[in-house]
Protein backbone atom coordinates (compact mmCIF):
# COMPACT_ATOMS: atom_id res chain seq x y z
CA UNK A 1 0.00 0.00 0.00
CA UNK A 2 1.70 3.21 -1.12
CA UNK A 3 1.17 5.64 1.70
CA UNK A 4 4.44 7.38 0.85
CA UNK A 5 4.25 9.54 -2.27
CA UNK A 6 7.94 10.41 -2.19
CA UNK A 7 10.08 13.18 -0.73
CA UNK A 8 9.24 16.86 -0.75
CA UNK A 9 11.34 19.98 -0.17
CA UNK A 10 10.20 21.71 3.01
CA UNK A 11 11.05 25.07 1.55
CA UNK A 12 10.08 25.15 -2.13
CA UNK A 13 7.82 22.10 -2.31
CA UNK A 14 9.69 20.40 -5.14
CA UNK A 15 8.99 16.63 -5.28
CA UNK A 16 11.49 13.79 -5.42
CA UNK A 17 11.25 9.98 -5.47
CA UNK A 18 11.58 8.12 -2.17
CA UNK A 19 15.30 7.42 -2.47
CA UNK A 20 18.33 8.18 -0.27
CA UNK A 21 18.15 11.93 -0.87
CA UNK A 22 18.14 14.68 1.70
CA UNK A 23 18.74 18.01 -0.01
CA UNK A 24 16.72 19.88 -2.62
CA UNK A 25 18.62 20.36 -5.88
CA UNK A 26 16.88 23.69 -6.45
CA UNK A 27 17.02 25.57 -3.15
CA UNK A 28 19.24 23.37 -0.94
CA UNK A 29 16.36 23.04 1.51
CA UNK A 30 15.75 19.88 3.54
CA UNK A 31 13.63 17.09 2.10
CA UNK A 32 10.83 15.48 4.05
CA UNK A 33 8.74 12.34 3.53
CA UNK A 34 5.53 13.19 1.69
CA UNK A 35 2.58 10.99 2.69
CA UNK A 36 -0.70 10.33 0.99
CA UNK A 37 -2.80 11.00 4.09
CA UNK A 38 -5.98 9.75 2.42
CA UNK A 39 -4.28 6.39 1.95
CA UNK A 40 -3.12 6.45 5.58
CA UNK A 41 -6.57 7.39 6.85
CA UNK A 42 -8.04 4.46 4.92
CA UNK A 43 -5.89 1.88 6.69
CA UNK A 44 -5.24 3.28 10.15
CA UNK A 45 -7.43 2.85 13.25
CA UNK A 46 -7.12 2.87 17.01
CA UNK A 47 -8.08 -0.81 17.14
CA UNK A 48 -5.47 -1.82 14.60
CA UNK A 49 -2.78 0.07 16.52
CA UNK A 50 -3.88 -1.40 19.85
CA UNK A 51 -3.59 -4.88 18.34
CA UNK A 52 -0.06 -4.18 17.12
CA UNK A 53 3.26 -4.94 18.84
CA UNK A 54 4.16 -3.07 22.05
CA UNK A 55 6.82 -1.08 20.25
CA UNK A 56 7.13 1.68 17.66
CA UNK A 57 6.07 -0.79 14.98
CA UNK A 58 2.44 -0.53 16.01
CA UNK A 59 2.49 2.83 14.17
CA UNK A 60 3.85 1.39 10.93
CA UNK A 61 1.04 2.94 8.86
CA UNK A 62 2.36 6.40 9.77
CA UNK A 63 6.00 5.53 9.09
CA UNK A 64 7.85 5.49 5.76
CA UNK A 65 8.50 1.75 5.54
CA UNK A 66 7.12 -0.27 2.73
CA UNK A 67 8.22 -3.76 3.53
CA UNK A 68 8.77 -6.07 6.44
CA UNK A 69 12.54 -5.93 6.51
CA UNK A 70 13.03 -3.89 9.66
CA UNK A 71 15.83 -3.74 12.20
CA UNK A 72 13.99 -4.34 15.45
CA UNK A 73 15.57 -3.97 18.87
CA UNK A 74 12.18 -3.69 20.56
CA UNK A 75 12.23 0.10 20.64
CA UNK A 76 9.50 2.27 22.01
CA UNK A 77 6.22 1.97 23.87
CA UNK A 78 8.15 3.32 26.82
CA UNK A 79 6.41 4.26 30.07
CA UNK A 80 4.36 7.41 30.35
CA UNK A 81 4.65 8.04 34.07
CA UNK A 82 2.26 10.24 36.01
CA UNK A 83 4.62 12.45 38.06
CA UNK A 84 2.52 13.56 41.03
CA UNK A 85 5.48 14.22 43.34
CA UNK A 86 7.25 16.46 40.86
CA UNK A 87 3.94 18.06 39.94
CA UNK A 88 3.36 18.99 43.57
CA UNK A 89 6.85 20.54 43.85
CA UNK A 90 6.31 22.56 40.67
CA UNK A 91 2.70 23.51 41.29
CA UNK A 92 1.15 21.54 38.44
CA UNK A 93 -2.08 19.55 38.58
CA UNK A 94 -1.35 16.85 36.00
CA UNK A 95 2.20 16.17 34.85
CA UNK A 96 3.48 13.15 32.95
CA UNK A 97 6.99 12.11 32.04
CA UNK A 98 7.64 10.17 28.84
CA UNK A 99 10.52 8.03 29.94
CA UNK A 100 12.66 7.23 26.91
CA UNK A 101 15.73 6.56 29.05
CA UNK A 102 14.76 2.88 28.98
CA UNK A 103 14.99 2.24 25.23
CA UNK A 104 17.35 -0.52 24.01
CA UNK A 105 20.40 1.78 23.75
CA UNK A 106 19.09 4.05 26.51
CA UNK A 107 17.90 7.07 24.61
CA UNK A 108 15.11 8.15 22.28
CA UNK A 109 17.54 7.85 19.36
CA UNK A 110 16.54 4.20 18.94
CA UNK A 111 13.33 5.49 17.35
CA UNK A 112 14.76 7.41 14.40
CA UNK A 113 17.56 4.88 14.00
CA UNK A 114 15.13 1.96 13.78
CA UNK A 115 13.55 3.65 10.78
CA UNK A 116 16.79 4.83 9.18
CA UNK A 117 18.55 1.48 9.54
CA UNK A 118 15.54 -0.37 8.17
CA UNK A 119 15.46 1.95 5.15
CA UNK A 120 19.23 1.60 4.73
CA UNK A 121 18.82 -2.16 4.39
CA UNK A 122 15.93 -1.71 1.98
CA UNK A 123 18.08 0.62 -0.14
CA UNK A 124 20.94 -1.88 -0.12
CA UNK A 125 23.52 0.02 1.95
CA UNK A 126 26.17 -2.13 3.66
CA UNK A 127 27.41 0.40 6.21
CA UNK A 128 25.52 2.53 8.75
CA UNK A 129 27.12 5.76 9.91
CA UNK A 130 26.35 8.96 11.79
CA UNK A 131 27.67 12.17 13.25
CA UNK A 132 26.69 12.10 16.92
CA UNK A 133 26.71 13.88 20.24
CA UNK A 134 26.79 10.39 21.73
CA UNK A 135 23.38 8.75 21.96
CA UNK A 136 23.01 8.43 18.22
CA UNK A 137 26.36 6.67 17.95
CA UNK A 138 25.24 4.14 20.58
CA UNK A 139 21.98 3.51 18.76
CA UNK A 140 23.51 3.21 15.29
CA UNK A 141 26.19 0.83 16.55
CA UNK A 142 23.55 -1.29 18.29
CA UNK A 143 21.30 -1.42 15.24
CA UNK A 144 24.21 -2.24 12.94
CA UNK A 145 25.15 -5.13 15.21
CA UNK A 146 21.60 -6.41 15.17
CA UNK A 147 21.37 -6.06 11.39
CA UNK A 148 24.76 -7.69 10.82
CA UNK A 149 26.19 -4.73 8.90
CA UNK A 150 29.20 -2.49 9.43
CA UNK A 151 29.01 0.77 11.36
CA UNK A 152 31.26 3.82 11.36
CA UNK A 153 30.22 6.39 13.94
CA UNK A 154 31.73 9.83 14.53
CA UNK A 155 31.70 11.68 17.85
CA UNK A 156 33.48 14.67 19.42
CA UNK A 157 36.50 13.28 21.28
CA UNK A 158 35.53 14.80 24.64
CA UNK A 159 32.24 12.94 25.15
CA UNK A 160 31.24 11.30 28.40
CA UNK A 161 32.53 7.79 29.14
CA UNK A 162 29.07 6.27 29.23
CA UNK A 163 28.45 7.35 25.66
CA UNK A 164 31.85 6.22 24.39
CA UNK A 165 31.55 2.81 26.06
CA UNK A 166 27.89 2.65 25.19
CA UNK A 167 28.79 2.86 21.50
CA UNK A 168 32.09 0.95 21.48
CA UNK A 169 30.57 -2.13 23.10
CA UNK A 170 28.77 -3.05 19.89
CA UNK A 171 32.09 -2.97 18.00
CA UNK A 172 31.57 -0.30 15.35
CA UNK A 173 34.45 1.74 13.96
CA UNK A 174 34.30 4.61 16.43
CA UNK A 175 35.96 7.83 15.28
CA UNK A 176 36.58 10.47 17.97
CA UNK A 177 37.10 13.85 16.31
CA UNK A 178 39.11 16.68 17.86
CA UNK A 179 36.37 19.24 17.61
CA UNK A 180 32.80 19.93 18.65
CA UNK A 181 29.68 18.35 17.18
CA UNK A 182 29.35 21.01 14.48
CA UNK A 183 32.87 20.12 13.29
CA UNK A 184 31.96 16.43 13.29
CA UNK A 185 28.80 17.14 11.36
CA UNK A 186 30.54 19.18 8.70
CA UNK A 187 33.19 16.49 8.29
CA UNK A 188 30.55 13.78 8.00
CA UNK A 189 28.70 15.72 5.29
CA UNK A 190 31.91 15.62 3.29
CA UNK A 191 32.52 11.93 4.03
CA UNK A 192 28.91 11.05 3.19
CA UNK A 193 29.40 12.61 -0.23
CA UNK A 194 32.37 10.33 -0.91
CA UNK A 195 31.84 6.97 0.76
CA UNK A 196 28.35 5.83 -0.16
CA UNK A 197 27.50 4.94 3.44
CA UNK A 198 24.09 5.28 5.04
CA UNK A 199 24.62 8.30 7.30
CA UNK A 200 21.38 8.02 9.20
CA UNK A 201 21.19 11.73 10.04
CA UNK A 202 22.60 13.04 6.79
CA UNK A 203 21.64 11.25 3.57
CA UNK A 204 18.88 9.23 5.24
CA UNK A 205 17.68 12.15 7.33
CA UNK A 206 14.15 12.43 5.87
CA UNK A 207 13.43 8.83 6.95
CA UNK A 208 15.46 9.01 10.15
CA UNK A 209 13.56 12.01 11.46
CA UNK A 210 10.18 10.31 11.01
CA UNK A 211 10.98 7.88 13.84
CA UNK A 212 10.67 10.63 16.42
CA UNK A 213 6.98 11.08 15.57
CA UNK A 214 6.35 7.87 17.52
CA UNK A 215 7.04 9.85 20.70
CA UNK A 216 3.92 11.88 19.93
CA UNK A 217 1.87 8.86 18.84
CA UNK A 218 2.65 6.91 22.02
CA UNK A 219 1.88 9.79 24.36
CA UNK A 220 -1.45 10.37 22.65
CA UNK A 221 -2.36 6.70 22.83
CA UNK A 222 -1.19 6.38 26.42
CA UNK A 223 -3.29 9.39 27.42
CA UNK A 224 -6.32 7.64 25.97
CA UNK A 225 -6.15 9.02 22.44
CA UNK A 226 -5.78 12.70 23.13
CA UNK A 227 -2.95 15.16 22.87
CA UNK A 228 -1.62 16.79 26.05
CA UNK A 229 -2.28 20.50 26.52
CA UNK A 230 1.41 21.33 26.80
CA UNK A 231 4.63 19.59 25.85
CA UNK A 232 8.19 20.35 26.98
CA UNK A 233 11.02 18.88 24.94
CA UNK A 234 14.72 19.65 24.52
CA UNK A 235 16.23 21.09 21.36
CA UNK A 236 19.59 19.98 20.01
CA UNK A 237 19.25 20.01 16.21
CA UNK A 238 15.53 20.64 16.58
CA UNK A 239 14.57 17.44 14.76
CA UNK A 240 12.77 15.88 17.73
CA UNK A 241 10.86 19.08 18.47
CA UNK A 242 9.63 19.47 14.89
CA UNK A 243 8.65 15.81 14.60
CA UNK A 244 6.68 15.86 17.85
CA UNK A 245 4.63 18.68 16.37
CA UNK A 246 4.24 16.81 13.11
CA UNK A 247 3.24 13.63 14.96
CA UNK A 248 0.44 15.22 16.98
CA UNK A 249 -0.85 17.04 13.91
CA UNK A 250 -0.79 13.87 11.82
CA UNK A 251 -2.87 12.00 14.40
CA UNK A 252 -5.53 14.65 14.05
CA UNK A 253 -5.22 14.72 10.27
CA UNK A 254 -5.86 10.98 9.93
CA UNK A 255 -8.69 11.00 12.45
CA UNK A 256 -7.00 9.18 15.34
CA UNK A 257 -7.46 12.07 17.78
CA UNK A 258 -9.87 15.00 17.94
CA UNK A 259 -7.89 17.25 20.24
CA UNK A 260 -5.74 20.03 18.82
CA UNK A 261 -1.96 19.70 18.86
CA UNK A 262 -0.37 20.78 22.15
CA UNK A 263 1.39 24.00 23.02
CA UNK A 264 5.04 23.21 22.41
CA UNK A 265 7.69 24.63 24.71
CA UNK A 266 11.39 24.10 24.18
CA UNK A 267 14.29 23.54 26.55
CA UNK A 268 17.93 24.38 25.84
CA UNK A 269 21.10 24.66 27.89
CA UNK A 270 22.19 28.27 28.46
CA UNK A 271 25.64 27.31 27.22
CA UNK A 272 24.20 26.38 23.82
CA UNK A 273 20.94 28.20 23.29
CA UNK A 274 20.69 29.45 19.71
CA UNK A 275 16.92 28.86 19.53
CA UNK A 276 16.29 30.31 23.01
CA UNK A 277 18.25 33.47 22.13
CA UNK A 278 16.29 33.95 18.91
CA UNK A 279 13.03 33.38 20.80
CA UNK A 280 13.97 35.76 23.58
CA UNK A 281 15.04 38.48 21.14
CA UNK A 282 12.05 38.02 18.84
CA UNK A 283 14.44 37.26 15.99
CA UNK A 284 13.31 35.68 12.76
CA UNK A 285 16.44 33.62 12.25
CA UNK A 286 18.61 31.49 14.49
CA UNK A 287 22.27 32.51 14.67
CA UNK A 288 24.86 29.78 15.33
CA UNK A 289 26.69 29.81 18.67
CA UNK A 290 29.79 28.12 20.03
CA UNK A 291 28.60 25.51 22.59
CA UNK A 292 29.91 25.52 26.14
CA UNK A 293 27.68 23.38 28.34
CA UNK A 294 27.72 20.17 30.36
CA UNK A 295 24.68 19.09 28.34
CA UNK A 296 26.80 17.65 25.54
CA UNK A 297 23.82 15.84 24.03
CA UNK A 298 22.36 19.23 23.21
CA UNK A 299 25.63 20.95 22.22
CA UNK A 300 24.72 21.71 18.63
CA UNK A 301 25.66 25.31 17.91
CA UNK A 302 24.06 25.37 14.48
CA UNK A 303 20.74 23.50 14.68
CA UNK A 304 19.47 22.64 11.21
CA UNK A 305 15.83 22.72 12.35
CA UNK A 306 16.23 25.76 14.59
CA UNK A 307 14.20 28.02 12.33
CA UNK A 308 11.29 25.55 12.18
CA UNK A 309 11.34 25.20 15.96
CA UNK A 310 10.95 28.96 16.35
CA UNK A 311 7.93 28.89 14.09
CA UNK A 312 6.37 25.95 15.91
CA UNK A 313 6.82 27.64 19.29
CA UNK A 314 5.05 30.72 17.93
CA UNK A 315 2.33 28.85 16.08
CA UNK A 316 1.52 26.53 18.97
CA UNK A 317 1.55 29.25 21.61
CA UNK A 318 4.43 27.73 23.55
CA UNK A 319 7.58 29.20 25.03
CA UNK A 320 11.26 28.53 25.48
CA UNK A 321 13.63 28.47 28.43
CA UNK A 322 17.32 27.81 29.03
CA UNK A 323 19.13 26.29 32.00
CA UNK A 324 22.61 26.88 33.43
CA UNK A 325 24.98 24.00 34.23
CA UNK A 326 24.06 24.24 37.92
CA UNK A 327 20.35 24.22 37.11
CA UNK A 328 20.81 21.21 34.84
CA UNK A 329 22.46 19.21 37.63
CA UNK A 330 19.71 20.24 40.02
CA UNK A 331 17.14 19.18 37.40
CA UNK A 332 18.64 15.68 37.23
CA UNK A 333 18.63 15.43 41.02
CA UNK A 334 15.10 16.82 41.37
CA UNK A 335 13.75 14.22 38.96
CA UNK A 336 15.58 11.38 40.70
CA UNK A 337 14.56 12.53 44.15
CA UNK A 338 10.87 13.02 43.35
CA UNK A 339 10.10 10.37 40.76
CA UNK A 340 12.87 7.80 40.89
CA UNK A 341 14.00 8.41 37.30
CA UNK A 342 17.71 8.94 36.56
CA UNK A 343 18.15 11.00 33.44
CA UNK A 344 21.19 12.38 31.65
CA UNK A 345 22.04 16.06 31.27
CA UNK A 346 19.56 16.55 28.39
CA UNK A 347 16.81 15.38 30.75
CA UNK A 348 18.17 17.70 33.43
CA UNK A 349 17.80 20.55 30.94
CA UNK A 350 14.19 19.53 30.28
CA UNK A 351 13.26 19.36 33.97
CA UNK A 352 15.06 22.62 34.81
CA UNK A 353 13.30 24.39 31.94
CA UNK A 354 9.94 22.81 32.85
CA UNK A 355 10.35 24.46 36.25
CA UNK A 356 11.25 27.82 34.69
CA UNK A 357 8.32 27.68 32.29
CA UNK A 358 5.91 27.02 35.15
CA UNK A 359 7.43 29.83 37.22
CA UNK A 360 7.17 32.20 34.27
CA UNK A 361 3.49 31.35 33.84
CA UNK A 362 4.08 29.93 30.35
CA UNK A 363 2.76 26.57 31.52
CA UNK A 364 -0.53 26.96 33.37
CA UNK A 365 -1.08 24.89 36.51
CA UNK A 366 -4.16 23.22 35.02
CA UNK A 367 -2.64 22.13 31.73
CA UNK A 368 -2.11 18.42 31.15
CA UNK A 369 1.63 18.59 30.63
CA UNK A 370 4.09 16.05 29.26
CA UNK A 371 7.85 16.45 29.62
CA UNK A 372 10.05 14.25 27.41
CA UNK A 373 12.94 12.46 29.15
CA UNK A 374 15.17 11.61 26.23
CA UNK A 375 18.14 9.78 27.73
CA UNK A 376 19.54 7.73 30.60
CA UNK A 377 21.57 9.12 33.51
CA UNK A 378 24.27 6.49 33.23
CA UNK A 379 25.34 8.08 29.94
CA UNK A 380 26.49 11.31 31.62
CA UNK A 381 27.64 10.31 35.08
CA UNK A 382 30.47 12.83 35.09
CA UNK A 383 27.94 15.65 35.30
CA UNK A 384 26.51 14.58 38.66
CA UNK A 385 29.44 12.67 40.16
CA UNK A 386 30.74 15.59 42.22
CA UNK A 387 27.28 16.67 43.36
CA UNK A 388 25.86 13.67 45.14
CA UNK A 389 26.60 12.14 48.50
CA UNK A 390 29.28 9.51 48.74
CA UNK A 391 28.42 6.09 50.21
CA UNK A 392 29.00 5.74 53.95
CA UNK A 393 31.84 3.31 54.33
CA UNK A 394 31.96 1.10 57.43
CA UNK A 395 33.67 -1.94 58.86
CA UNK A 396 31.42 -5.03 58.92
CA UNK A 397 30.25 -4.60 62.52
CA UNK A 398 27.01 -3.53 64.13
CA UNK A 399 28.88 -0.94 66.22
CA UNK A 400 30.41 0.61 63.14
CA UNK A 401 26.99 0.83 61.50
CA UNK A 402 25.31 2.35 64.54
CA UNK A 403 28.01 4.98 64.92
CA UNK A 404 27.89 5.93 61.27
CA UNK A 405 24.09 5.95 61.15
CA UNK A 406 23.79 8.08 64.29
CA UNK A 407 26.28 10.55 62.78
CA UNK A 408 24.27 10.74 59.58
CA UNK A 409 20.99 11.25 61.43
CA UNK A 410 22.60 14.12 63.37
CA UNK A 411 23.95 15.63 60.16
CA UNK A 412 20.54 15.50 58.48
CA UNK A 413 18.67 16.96 61.45
CA UNK B 1 45.51 33.88 -3.39
CA UNK B 2 44.33 30.54 -4.73
CA UNK B 3 41.93 28.79 -2.40
CA UNK B 4 40.39 25.33 -2.69
CA UNK B 5 36.62 25.30 -2.73
CA UNK B 6 34.99 21.99 -1.83
CA UNK B 7 31.78 21.49 -3.75
CA UNK B 8 29.02 19.41 -2.09
CA UNK B 9 27.69 16.45 -4.08
CA UNK B 10 24.32 18.03 -5.00
CA UNK B 11 26.13 20.91 -6.74
CA UNK B 12 28.80 18.97 -8.64
CA UNK B 13 26.64 18.66 -11.73
CA UNK B 14 27.14 22.42 -12.06
CA UNK B 15 30.95 22.18 -11.82
CA UNK B 16 31.39 19.47 -14.46
CA UNK B 17 31.51 16.86 -11.73
CA UNK B 18 34.50 18.41 -9.95
CA UNK B 19 34.44 18.03 -6.17
CA UNK B 20 37.15 20.67 -5.66
CA UNK B 21 37.83 23.79 -7.66
CA UNK B 22 40.63 26.34 -7.31
CA UNK B 23 39.63 29.97 -7.10
CA UNK B 24 41.59 33.22 -6.80
CA UNK B 25 39.73 35.56 -4.48
CA UNK B 26 40.47 37.85 -1.50
CA UNK B 27 37.13 37.29 0.28
CA UNK B 28 34.32 34.76 0.40
CA UNK B 29 32.05 37.16 -1.50
CA UNK B 30 34.62 37.53 -4.27
CA UNK B 31 35.07 33.76 -4.29
CA UNK B 32 31.36 33.25 -4.90
CA UNK B 33 31.48 35.82 -7.72
CA UNK B 34 34.36 33.92 -9.37
CA UNK B 35 32.38 30.67 -9.03
CA UNK B 36 29.30 32.33 -10.52
CA UNK B 37 31.33 33.42 -13.54
CA UNK B 38 32.92 30.01 -14.07
CA UNK B 39 29.90 27.85 -13.27
CA UNK B 40 26.50 29.25 -14.22
CA UNK B 41 23.72 28.34 -11.83
CA UNK B 42 26.03 27.68 -8.87
CA UNK B 43 25.61 30.97 -7.03
CA UNK B 44 21.79 30.83 -7.23
CA UNK B 45 21.85 27.59 -5.26
CA UNK B 46 24.03 29.10 -2.54
CA UNK B 47 22.72 32.66 -2.29
CA UNK B 48 19.42 34.47 -2.23
CA UNK B 49 18.62 37.12 -4.87
CA UNK B 50 19.94 39.83 -2.55
CA UNK B 51 23.32 38.09 -2.33
CA UNK B 52 22.99 36.81 1.24
CA UNK B 53 23.75 33.14 1.89
CA UNK B 54 20.66 30.90 1.96
CA UNK B 55 19.55 29.79 5.39
CA UNK B 56 20.30 26.11 4.67
CA UNK B 57 23.81 26.69 3.46
CA UNK B 58 26.85 26.75 5.70
CA UNK B 59 30.13 28.14 4.41
CA UNK B 60 33.32 27.34 6.27
CA UNK B 61 36.79 28.78 5.83
CA UNK B 62 39.50 26.54 7.34
CA UNK B 63 36.73 24.72 9.20
CA UNK B 64 35.24 27.86 10.75
CA UNK B 65 31.67 28.96 9.99
CA UNK B 66 31.89 32.37 8.28
CA UNK B 67 29.07 33.60 10.48
CA UNK B 68 31.60 33.58 13.33
CA UNK B 69 33.99 35.69 11.24
CA UNK B 70 32.92 38.43 8.86
CA UNK B 71 30.33 36.57 6.86
CA UNK B 72 30.73 37.11 3.15
CA UNK B 73 33.50 39.64 3.85
CA UNK B 74 35.62 36.98 5.55
CA UNK B 75 39.11 37.30 4.04
CA UNK B 76 40.76 34.40 2.25
CA UNK B 77 44.46 33.59 2.20
CA UNK B 78 46.69 31.40 0.07
CA UNK B 79 45.95 27.74 0.51
CA UNK B 80 42.73 28.23 2.49
CA UNK B 81 39.96 25.70 2.02
CA UNK B 82 36.39 26.80 1.65
CA UNK B 83 33.63 24.25 2.29
CA UNK B 84 30.06 24.70 1.17
CA UNK B 85 27.82 22.38 3.18
CA UNK B 86 24.03 22.09 3.18
CA UNK B 87 22.68 22.35 6.73
CA UNK B 88 21.63 18.90 7.82
CA UNK B 89 22.50 18.18 11.39
CA UNK B 90 21.29 16.42 14.47
CA UNK B 91 22.66 13.51 16.44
Amino acid sequence: MTRVRGLKCRECGRLYPAEALHVCDECFGPLEVDYDYDAVRAVVSREKIAAGPRSIWRYRDLLPLDDDRVVDLGTGFTPLVRADNLARVLGLRELYLKNDSVNPSYSFKDRPVAIASSKALQFGFDTLACASTGNLACSVAAHAARAGVRACVFIPADLEQGKILGAAIYEPTLIAVDGNYDDVNRLCSEIADQYGWAFVNINLRPYYSEGSKTLAFEVAEQLGWRAPDHVVAPIASGSLFTKLWKGFNELRLVGLIDSPAPRMSAAQPLGCAPVYVAYRDGARDVRPVRPDTIAKSLAIGNPADGYYCLRIIAESGGGCAAASDAEIIEGIKLLARTEGIFTETAGGVTIACLKKLVEAGTIHPDEVTVAYITGNGLKTQEAVAGHIAQPIRIAPTLDAFEAAFRERELALA
Amino acid sequence: MPVTVRIPAPLRRLTDGQREVLVEAPTVAACLERLAEAYPGLKERICEADGSVRRFVNIYVRGEDIRFSQGLDTPLHDGDDVSIVPAASGG
